[in-house]
């Protein structure tokens, strides 16, 4: 009886342990996320656009060169843009006096929808139209909203996929200008 | 319909508690009334889920963008019957839709077995609520399907454009789910057995049934996400080795091993310990393969978007591997059968190496998919394997595997009469030879490929020649004794039918796996290239706008070499407002033997250049018709068939030991 427990015991522990072990191992691509991919842009000079604005004249990007720039990707029927309206506006207005631009790009998009949804949500910074979508296969775009922060030199620090969080993209920005002043 | 579906979502959940605790309490403490109320409960839950999936679908259909999920998969563009569709289009409604199907799957078991009850349905009945709560809790917590905008859009993103873009999307989800979910009621089962600690066979044959009903089902799925595949996304082919197509093919080997060492069990009382591991072993791997798609821990064409649900599901899959292993080990003396093969030439022993080989196939496969899982891990490097190791190591494996289909039925059971094993096997092993030497002479050198046709050839004759033997001897019975053999040896006819249709698949993908051809060329309006014996021309753009997308279509005009014109191929490409790159839709011509296939990559000079991939596949037909006649074979096994002295005897149950009383039945 006891040697029947006992082989019982360690049949038991082998299962547990081997549980555990396939366990920890598919933990470990948790904490990933997939859709984070590097890329070859950080680092290069942004590519350079100039876009119809929604209500304003045209912008070029290498027209901003000495300013931080924040290039959101984005649409009116984009839910995550939504989420990240307030970070942005935010950013916007914590900002726009030390030389930072957020710059929206619409992206596939109608300029009816667009304009609505700027109007409607009090969106305050500039936004262009991507109509051929061209830009957006310049950068490069995987999917919306996708953030691109451009230094004093028009070059890409960093490439943001999803929704950006106002904490971070200020902390990344001020990074930025202090990189840019030493 | 958000109030209405997060409600009832809530009840759904109560209820399922309600009933996993009524059925194990009433097993417990031997009060009947207890196991029949949670029977009964299954209805009210399986209507429950019902309201909860038709909340959805009204939301989805009237594009009420007050819900986000509406908003990220339906558009005022969107047809109505692609909006029907978002349903699962994406994880939190395809779950909705998951629940509806194991609540439906719960239902089914409580009906089946209203009267004629086995002794562990009420906890395998517990079982099944307990797997139910668990995925409803997923939809009531991590995944909120019913959640609100803060502000209602104009419109939706629409669906995923891949989703939106051929209607076997309508059928290729629902089958593979009912397939997936099914495979809870066998472990339901299984677990059950060990719970009640009888150590009998009775549960197995309980769920030889219900487990060919699932197979069919994952077959029938399995088969479609092949040929969505082969239609839709324009590669010329239809199994990528992506580890989505993996993890649904695991149970599939799992269950069809399960399948065959069954018979070991009934017939011999042999393979028990083995069985009740497959059936734990089956959904494990199915839970695993869920953990692997909505995890969100790797990216395939499958993968849904990041999710909260990763760890719930990882929680689960241990939970189910700790009880399901852990009560096997628990229950391990009870187990124990002889092991004894009377002859290494006996179905016995074929059943022995079919599951050898099978979960071979299985370990080979599972090695694949988990391995870049595990680099990532241990050195945080990204691999993929690809298909050259699946197919390597694969390949020899399943060639076994059809030499078995191919000579096993013929062996009988115990020891053999090797004289008469070798008589019926003649006519077969002709035949195969023919076939190798034909196609080595037709010039295939390639080895996979004459082997593959010669065993598919032994396999298609030998179960061929046992099916027309069977209807010879019925014949003398005039046609009812057609019939009569038939029904008698239903079984066995039904496994061989399977065969024959896994011979047809097999030479179908030998086919187009080694003797394909294809090109890629690039044609300006107007010019013709010479592929394959046919003359393909480049009729210039055409441009379609719909109301949810641009169709551009690049037209190619086909004609035989030597004259004669055999139509148009149409291949097209789609912009979708929501998509960043133009979705292709390639354009087939399906023939007895072969295919002629086109897909358009890129178009150049505003549509006057194009580049096309042609393709001219054989045999891809021939694998769409063995696999439908596979799972006509195991419909066939699985239909209830009600014997003769069934209906004679008298209404009342088999009451077996503790077999709870009917309550209202008399």
């Amino acid at each position: 009886m006891r040697r029947i427990t006992r082989r019982r015991g360690i049949l038991l522990g082998v299962v547990a342990a081997v549980v555990s072990a396939v366990v920890v191992l598919l933990s470990t691509g948790l904490g990933k996320d997939p859709s984070v991919v590097a890329s070859p842009l950080v680092g290069r000079v942004a590519p350079d656009f100039t876009l119809s604005q929604l209500n304003g004249p045209p912008m070029t990007l290498s027209k901003l060169r000495g300013q931080v720039v924040v290039v959101n990707f984005w649409a009116s029927w984009c839910t995550e843009c939504h989420t990240e309206q307030a970070a942005l506006d935010q950013t916007w207005q914590q900002f726009q006096d030390s030389g930072v631009v957020v710059v929206g790009v619409n992206f596939e998009d109608t300029t009816g929808d667009a304009s609505d949804y700027v109007r409607t949500a009090g969106v305050a910074y500039p936004v262009v139209e991507d109509t051929d979508s061209r830009t957006a296969l310049a950068y490069g775009l995987r999917g919306i909203p996708e953030t691109f922060i451009v230094d004093k030199t028009g070059r890409i620090v960093d490439r943001i996929i999803g929704p950006v969080d106002a904490t971070k993209l200020s902390s990344e920005i001020n990074e930025v200008l202090l990189a840019g002043a030493r | 319909m958000g109030q209405l579906g997060t409600y009832a979502l809530l009840l759904g959940l109560a209820l399922s508690g309600y009933g996993a605790v009524a059925a194990a309490l009433g097993a417990k403490t031997d009060r009947p009334v207890l196991v029949e109320s949670a029977r009964r409960t299954a209805f009210g839950l399986f209507a429950t889920i019902l309201v909860v999936n038709g909340a959805m679908m009204i939301a989805l259909l009237r594009n009420d963008f007050a819900l986000r999920y509406v908003v990220e998969n339906s558009s005022r563009e969107t047809p109505a019957f692609f909006r029907a569709l978002s349903l699962w289009a994406a994880d939190d409604g395809s779950l909705l839709l998951w629940n509806l199907i194991l609540a439906g799957y719960i239902a089914a078991v409580a009906l089946r077995f209203r009267r004629d009850r086995p002794a562990t349905f009420p906890y395998a009945l517990s079982v099944l609520f307990v797997v139910q709560v668990f995925y409803l809790i997923l939809v009531n917590g991590p995944a909120t399907p019913f959640a609100t905008m803060s502000s209602r859009p104009a419109d939706g993103a629409g669906p995923a454009p891949l989703l939106q873009n051929h209607p076997l999307m309508a059928v290729h989800p629902p089958f593979l789910y009912l397939g997936f979910i099914g495979f809870t009621v066998p472990f339901a089962f299984g677990i059950a057995s060990l719970l009640a600690g009888h150590g009998t066979d009775e549960w197995v044959s309980i769920i030889r049934r219900w487990t060919l009903v699932v197979w069919c089902f994952l077959t029938i799925g399995l088969l479609l996400g092949a040929l969505w595949s082969y239609s839709v996304l324009g590669w010329g082919g239809y199994w990528a080795w992506d580890p989505v197509e993996n993890v649904a093919l695991l149970p599939w080997l799992l269950s069809t091993a399960f399948l065959h060492s069954v018979m070991l069990q009934e017939r011999r009382g042999m393979a028990r310990l083995w069985n009740i591991a497959l059936v734990i072993g089956a959904f494990s791997l199915m839970t695993f393969g869920t953990f692997l798609t909505r995890g969100s821990v790797l990216s395939s064409v499958h993968a849904f978007a990041q999710t909260a649900v990763g760890p719930a599901y990882l929680a689960f899959l241990a939970v189910v591997m700790l009880v399901g292993f852990g009560l096997l080990m628990w229950r391990l003396p009870t187990l124990r059968t002889p092991a004894r093969l009377d002859s290494a030439i006996s179905r016995e022993a074929a059943f022995v190496g079919n599951n050898v080989l099978l979960l071979a196939a299985a370990a080979i496969i599972l090695l694949g998919t988990a391995f870049p899982l595990v680099v990532e891990a241990v050195s945080g490097q990204q691999i993929t394997v690809g298909g050259p190791y699946f197919r390597s190591a694969v390949t020899p494996v399943f060639l076994l595997l059809l030499l078995l289909a191919g000579t096993a039925p013929l062996l009988p059971w115990r020891a053999t009469n090797r004289a008469r094993a070798l008589r019926r096997l003649r006519v077969p092993a002709v035949a195969a030879a023919l076939v190798m030497v034909a196609t080595a002479l037709a010039g295939v050198r390639n080895v996979t490929a004459v082997a593959g046709f010669g065993l598919a050839a032994l396999v298609f004759v030998a179960n061929g020649q046992e099916v027309v033997s069977g209807l010879a001897i019925g014949r003398r019975g005039g046609r009812s004794g057609i019939v009569r053999t038939m029904l008698r040896g239903r079984r066995r006819y039904a496994g061989l039918v399977v065969h024959v249709g896994l011979a047809m698949v097999a030479a179908g993908i030998t086919a187009s796996s080694t003797l394909g051809q294809q090109t890629e060329v690039t044609l300006k309006a107007g010019q013709s290239t010479v592929f394959a014996g046919h003359v393909l021309r480049y009729e210039g753009l055409r441009t379609d706008q719909q109301p949810q997308r641009i169709v551009l279509s690049a037209p190619v005009k086909v004609n035989n070499v030597g004259g004669g014109g055999a139509g148009t191929l149409d291949p097209r490409m789609n912009l979708y407002p929501a998509a960043t790159e133009p979705i292709g839709s390639p354009s087939i011509h399906r023939g007895v033997v072969w295919d002629l296939y086109a897909s358009v990559i890129s178009l150049q000079e505003d549509g006057n250049s194009a580049t096309f991939r042609f393709y001219r596949n054989p045999g891809v037909n021939w694998l769409w018709l063995g696999g439908f006649v596979m799972a006509l074979g195991g419909v066939a096994a699985a239909w209830p068939v009600r014997r003769r002295h069934d209906d004679d005897e008298a209404p009342t149950s088999v009451r077996r030991t503790r077999a709870p009383v009917e309550v209202g039945a008399v």
